[in-house]
């Protein structure tokens, strides 16, 4: 007898478990938009169902919320315009999806919207799951722009569904390595990575340019995308004494990366690429956070359109961490393409798509016959007093002091305030150790 | 060779994190054969724990030491009372049953505590709050942080404190007598329940300390830190003789040491240009072509594994398990 209850109470409990532990996927705090279906529809609705995929648990989860957040804003915002597609009134919901920053979940994401018929894509964030992703989604005829991924070889494979707004690591690796050799003119260079398709594709190409400006850099050293502990090998870095270290990685491994590089004593200027390139480094490292230098594949999120950045903070209660700008224009793009087509059909919306020309929060955006943004700008941003201050600005293969690039940039209205400007200029005069 | 000892540095503080996890593993293999596969989750909850205590008290303006002391001692009650559950609800009912239910009921225990970990303190990486100022030595060209030699200390106390009470206390004999034969043990007067439940509530408290260094040490945790480490400190405590307490300590330090010079020196061995065997184009003006990179560092823990259960089962200082009639 007691052994049928103990058996039937663990039933009851595991199963009360399993539903706690699952994703919720409807948040408590926005309506969701799928329930906006009890509104009366004044004519017919219409659903468009639009994904979303970023690692929503893990080291990265912060960023990978920032980026649905942003899709969800778009969405929210062509609801609230009552949006007519196909002679009826649009309802956009959003599919968000966790990838887990593993490719092999990405792949099985993918396959799973492809399943659910959207109508198009907004993501992945990382590289390493876009890539592996992106022959699904060509092969459904279903469009996905990523807001994030800057690995050259996602729009080199091909596929006419792959877009993105964000430029690539083959513009940023050179902007930032060609930066670092100007300003600092390093002796010696060491380079690590942390063996993901977007780490080792960023370093490569820093790599590449700083031995092509003739600077000296160490064999690459690589962790992985989850590695915490970089004391073996920053000891190692130490021994050899450079004059730089170039990380090519995500926040939650940089952070700790710099935090022991300090604690160590390297004393060398740190520098990461855009998977880095946010203030939770400031929380993560600490006071070694001070005066690294970072890249971004695109402008700094603060100086996006105004009045993305007020709807952000007031929907959401923060600012936009570091790429969802670039997922709100991306999430825009695709609803412009289908009014534009005025079909949600992929068959349909796809060249409009391709031929788009759109002011959005992060400028004006056209893709090049690739898929790739045109005229992508290229953001190096110092961390100072725990906040990250742009520098420069690398557009079209020039470079631009970031004050200059904000006056001339008449499209994206400065946010920052106007200390930073002047600090900037500053900082660009005083020769940096 | 300068770095040398700096490898030395890291390695002894990465190891005696380990010891100090090894001899939780230890310690309820030696009394119940079972390998808690869960331990490591008791030492994330401990860090959490302590995570968030500290991160409340981080801007009260108490010292720095202070705070990170209450942490430890808000982590250490939770993870012992969450060890005493996990031996009361999941383990007991199975002290009879086929040697595979408690192990399998140990990884369960292992994914249940980690996805709690997760509901109440969300999958992001948290970032321990530097409180603590860095100071920073430098003793023999090698850099030592306050931090590293607080964990040194730390551990070795504990250690110390551990061989006392079992060798030197009622409870230690009692708990020694559960481990050689149960059954006698008990016909001795020894309650074998309640010696097994102080086991694992004695691991669980010093997983917490542990887990507030490893927290201290690092600056992020995240749910899922537990199990890596875990598994290291279980590959520990086989290196070292499971079921042999002061073996568990020094497996702990052995591979702490092995992983910090392997993860540092492995790109220089393996690196084929060094040996003229690697392809004319990487290798020629100084060039490196490297086989086995530092993000193996992991793997050190269980190569060497392997190794012991190749060659020596038993491990370096011998198993320590009663002889069950």
């Amino acid at each position: 007898m007691t052994n049928a209850r103990l058996a039937l109470t663990l039933l009851a409990a595991s199963i009360a478990l399993i539903g706690c532990g699952e994703d919720k996927k409807p948040e408590a705090k926005q309506a969701p938009v799928a329930q906006e279906k009890k509104a009366p529809p004044p004519p017919q609705t219409i659903e468009i169902k639009i994904g979303h995929v970023a690692p929503l648990t893990g080291g990265n989860a912060h960023l990978g919320k920032d980026n649905e957040n942003g899709a969800r804003l778009a969405l929210e915002e062509a609801n609230a315009a009552k949006v007519t597609i196909e002679g009826k009134q649009a309802n956009f919901v959003l599919v968000p999806e966790d990838d887990q920053e593993d490719p092999k979940v990405g792949t099985t994401v993918a396959q799973k919207l492809v399943d659910a018929k959207v109508a198009g894509v907004v993501g992945h964030l990382n590289s390493g799951t876009s890539i592996p992703a992106s022959p699904i989604y060509s092969q459904a005829g279903i469009p996905v722009i990523s807001g994030s991924a800057t690995n050259p070889k996602l729009t080199e494979q091909g596929f006419k569904t792959q877009f993105r707004v964000v430029g690539r690591d083959d513009q940023q690796g050179p902007a930032i390595a060609s930066y670092l050799a100007e300003q600092k003119k390093p002796k010696l260079v060491a380079v690590v990575d942390d063996a993901s398709a977007y780490g080792e594709g960023i370093a490569n190409e820093v790599e590449k340019t700083l031995k092509a400006a003739n600077v000296k850099v160490l064999p690459r050293e690589k962790g992985t995308n989850k590695t915490v502990d970089w004391k073996a090998i920053l000891t190692k870095l130490k021994g050899r004494n450079p004059d730089a270290v170039f990380y090519g990685g995500m926040t939650s491994t940089a952070g700790p990366m710099l935090k022991q590089g300090r604690e160590l004593g390297v004393k060398a200027v740190f520098l990461f690429g855009d998977g880095a390139c946010e203030g939770e480094m400031a929380k993560l490292a600490g006071e070694a956070a001070e005066g690294f230098l970072c890249s971004q594949a695109g402008i700094p999120p603060m100086a996006s359109d105004k009045k993305f950045l007020d709807s952000f903070k007031k929907k959401f209660g923060e600012d936009p961490k570091q790429y969802s700008p670039f997922t709100y224009d991306a999430a825009n793009l695709l609803i412009e393409a289908m009014k534009k087509a005025n079909s949600a059909d992929p068959v349909k919306y796809l060249p409009e798509l391709a031929k788009i020309n759109f002011k959005g929060a992060t400028g004006q955006i056209a893709f090049d016959d690739k898929g790739d943004r045109k005229d992508a700008e290229i953001t190096i941003s110092v961390m100072k007093g725990g906040k990250l201050e742009p520098v420069a600005v690398v557009k079209a293969g020039k470079t631009i002091a970031f004050d200059d690039f904000v006056k001339g940039a008449g499209a994206a209205p400065a946010v920052a305030p106007a200390a930073e400007p002047a600090k900037a200029e500053e900082k660009k005069d005083e020769p940096k150790k | 060779m300068d770095i040398f000892v700096q490898q030395l540095v890291n390695g002894l503080t990465l190891g005696a994190v380990y010891a100090v996890v090894a001899l939780g593993y230890t310690m309820v293999y030696g009394i119940i054969q079972l390998i808690n596969f869960a331990h490591g989750e008791v030492v994330m909850i401990g860090a959490m724990v302590a995570f968030t205590v500290i991160r409340r008290l981080a801007d009260a303006g108490l010292p720095p030491v202070l705070v990170v002391l209450i942490g430890t001692a808000c982590a250490v009650p939770v993870c012992m009372a969450v060890g005493y559950a996990m031996e009361r609800l999941a383990y007991r009912p199975l002290r009879r049953a086929p040697r595979l239910a408690p192990l399998i009921t140990a990884i369960g225990v292992s994914i249940v505590l980690q996805h709690l970990a997760m509901l109440i303190w969300s999958r992001n990486v948290l970032a321990f709050p530097q409180i603590i100022p860095a100071v920073s030595f430098t003793i023999a060209g090698a850099s030592v942080t306050g931090v590293q030699i607080a964990i040194l200390g730390v551990c070795f106390a504990m250690m110390a404190a551990l061989a006392l009470l079992v060798y030197r206390t009622r409870l230690g004999r009692a708990m020694r007598a559960t481990a050689q034969n149960p059954q006698v043990a008990a016909l001795m007067g020894v309650d074998v329940n309640r010696v097994i439940a102080t086991t694992f509530v004695i691991g669980a408290a010093l997983a917490a300390v542990a887990g507030v260094l490893y927290g201290t040490y690092y600056g992020v945790v995240q749910y899922t830190f537990g199990s890596l480490l875990g598994l290291k400190a279980f590959a520990a405590a086989v290196l070292g003789g499971i079921g042999n307490i002061p073996g568990a300590m020094l497996g702990g330090l052995l591979l702490g040491i092995v992983e910090a010079l392997g993860a540092g020196y492995i790109g220089d061995f393996s690196d084929l240009c060094s040996y003229g065997l690697g392809p004319a184009e990487r290798c020629a003006d100084g060039g490196h072509f490297v086989l086995f990179g530092s993000n193996y560092q992991d793997v050190f823990a269980f190569l060497v594994l392997i190794l012991v259960l190749v060659f020596r089962p038993s491990g370096i200082l011998g198993e320590r398990v009663g002889d069950r009639a």
